[in-house]
């Protein structure tokens, strides 16, 4: 036997062991193969708790293979392949490359990675679970789709700008556990901050389109959307202080709680991402983010005496309510949870921010349809109904009512988030 | 810690309560509103309200509210969804009074019923049913849908913003019509009395002129 043949008989032996384990699947004598598959599984749930499907996966496009149009106020920038693909995905990088992709948001070259890849949270990700990922998207379908080249208006189009953006925002570092804290805080927080990159919406992104890590989760609009993403950690926001570790679980894998719903971009993240999550990680987050909420329960203010016109609109706004809300949420607004959220000491309802409110009303809404709630019911729009007065009326009056603490909307408000992008 | 004060009521387990966010525009069952562009979706085949549910889902076709509402909703439910409105049979809307002339009419009728071998036009109801309450399971019956909601339709087929499977039969047709033709066949098909039976002809039952991508045969 020649020696090239010896040194290949190793390794068709061990192709032939993953043909048998495709073919006929789990075999418990075929180790090594299984601890393939093992990683592959990983991998796929690692992925989708980074949420890698919503933006690498084009509209009736071909997963993975990139090509969405993600709208930035620098302009429009178009998603990768990252199938593995030899010419057009990433089937050429080697884990080192895709790690240093991940932690350090460098392509294989060199070359910056613009930050609409969550590369700042990425980073916290562990080389272990970096390469789970990385075998997964090796062992996913090819696809050859060359890339979109990114539309940037000057100067944005300039890559280098990138150095003066990672030098502000980005710091560098695999999440670090902290020992005084238990092992669900820890895994939750890992989560959170690294693949689930939920500060790229929960954190302000000013104007250079970066966001700080003393307003971490602080809460902010999000940029073309017109959707708020609102504080993690004030109660006065959705800050989770005064949910229960089962509320928080609920929202974050079945869309729906007993304290209030999921919808627009959160929704698509319940959809494509947690959802997918196992019970220990979803607690584990909820952990997590019940901990970031600061202080105790937001203050009642006195509500101040309304003037003639806030007291026409409020009955306005108590009139219709009584005949297009009432029947699901309730005269009081108790709701029938989890499927007609409550409105009454709702926060997303009362924070300073009404848009999430004023769009809801106008555009209605459905939360995802996931395992633990199939079939969910959606509010109906009220854009083609109510007028901008009507719209200001009614928002006001659920913001005001029943003890809730928010302040009155105008028509204005109302109006200029009837131009929002809807999706 | 005691949580705020909660309501021990539950939302009814229907799907009637599900799909309360339709019926403002589409009416509670489906009947249709006042509004010319909304459409009746009652009694149409569930494999046409299925295919158009997953176009707007996935934004082929395009209205945005629709496209937002339905962005995060699995094919399995949407069959649901489908299912539910093919099933109800609440009353059609009074026909419309036609506000255009007789001539004008009756280039619909014939458009309609005969088509325009000329043209290689094929009559509506030769897919659509002889008495236009489409077939199962995907082509829609016509009526209770007014003439703005009709000629819109007809139009975002012939410009080709309204597409279907391959091949698309409808972009075939309608890109044979002119603007007056559209006109016409809006016109007279929204005159049109409710059916007898307003329930779609079986599958395969009408002998259709051209293939369509979606309407297996």
């Amino acid at each position: 036997m020649s020696r090239s043949m010896q040194r290949l008989l190793p390794v068709l032996a061990s192709a032939a062991v993953l043909l048998a384990v495709l073919s006929s699947g789990a075999d418990a004598q075929q180790r090594p193969a299984q601890a393939d598959a093992a990683t592959l599984a990983r991998g796929e749930y690692l992925a989708r708790a980074g949420d890698c499907i919503a933006c690498h996966t084009a509209k009736e496009g071909k997963t993975f293979a990139g090509g969405l149009p993600m709208k930035t106020p620098f302009g429009t920038i178009y998603t990768s392949n990252i199938t593995p693909d030899i010419e057009t995905g990433i089937g050429k990088w080697t884990a080192d490359q895709f790690y240093g992709m991940m932690h350090t948001g460098r392509f294989p070259d060199g070359g910056l990675v613009y930050p609409a890849m969550p590369f700042a949270s990425y980073t916290k990700v562990t080389r272990e679970d970096s390469d789970a990922i990385y075998q997964y998207l090796r062992a996913i379908p090819a696809v050859r789709q060359p890339n979109k080249p990114h539309d940037l208006r000057f100067p944005y189009s300039n890559r280098s700008l990138i150095i003066g953006w990672r030098t502000l925002f980005f710091k560098e570092g695999e999440y670090k556990p902290d020992t005084t804290k238990s092992a669900d805080w820890n895994r939750g927080a890992y989560l959170v901050e690294g693949l689930g990159h939920c500060g790229m919406c929960h954190t302000a992104i000013n104007a250079l389109g970066g966001s700080s890590d003393s307003q971490a989760f602080e809460g902010g609009l999000i940029p073309m959307q017109n959707w708020y993403a609102p504080s993690l950690t004030s109660n006065k926001e959705a800050g989770l202080g005064e949910w229960t570790i089962k509320e928080i679980s609920d929202l974050l894998r079945h869309g729906v709680s007993d304290r209030g719903a999921v919808y627009g971009p959160m929704a698509e993240v319940v959809y494509n991402s947690l959802q997918y999550l196992n019970d220990d990680d979803t607690r584990a987050m909820a952990v997590y983010l019940k901990s970031l909420a600061q202080g105790t329960s937001p203050e009642k203010p006195a509500p101040a005496l309304p003037s003639a016109e806030s007291s026409l609109l409020l009955s306005l706004g108590k009139t219709i309510y009584d005949k297009q809300c009432a029947s699901c949420h309730g005269a009081s607004g108790l709701g029938m949870p989890p499927h007609y959220p409550p409105l009454a000491n709702n926060q997303s309802i009362e924070m300073v921010s009404a848009v999430n409110a004023i769009r809801m009303v106008l555009n209605g809404g459905y939360p995802p349809g996931t395992a633990g709630n199939p079939m969910p019911y959606g509010m109906p729009p009220f854009a083609q109904a109510l007028s901008d007065d009507e719209v200001a009326a009614v928002v006001t009056y659920i913001r005001t009512a029943w003890g809730n603490r928010g302040t009155p909307v105008s028509a204005r408000q109302a109006n200029e988030l009837r131009a929002a992008t809807l999706n | 810690m005691t949580g705020p004060a909660q309501s021990a009521e539950r939302a009814p387990d229907t799907m009637a309560a599900r799909v309360l966010a339709c019926a403002s525009c589409h009416g509670t069952e489906g009947q249709g509103t006042s509004d010319d562009y909304f459409p009746r979706l009652a009694g149409k085949p569930a494999g046409y309200l299925y295919n158009q549910l997953i176009a707007f889902r996935d934004a082929r076709r395009k209205y945005p509210p629709m496209n937002y509402l339905l962005e995060f909703l699995p094919d399995a439910y949407l069959k649901q969804m489908a299912e539910h409105f093919a099933s109800l049979r609440p009353p059609f809307p009074q026909p419309a009074v036609p506000s255009v002339s007789n001539d004008i009419l009756a280039r619909g009728e014939a458009l309609v019923t005969r088509g325009d071998p000329q043209h290689d036009i094929p009559a509506c109801q030769g897919c659509h049913g002889p008495s236009f309450t489409g077939m199962e399971p995907a082509i829609p019956g016509l009526l209770g849908l007014r003439a703005s909601y009709i000629s819109a339709q007809l139009g975002a087929w012939r410009y080709g913003t309204r597409t279907a499977a391959a091949p698309d039969c409808m972009q075939l047709v309608a890109g044979r019509l002119t603007e007056d033709d559209v006109k016409a066949i809006a016109a007279w098909l929204s005159s049109r009395p409710a059916p007898a039976d307003p329930t779609p002809a079986a599958r395969g039952t009408l002998p259709m002129p051209l293939p369509c991508g979606s309407e297996p045969n």
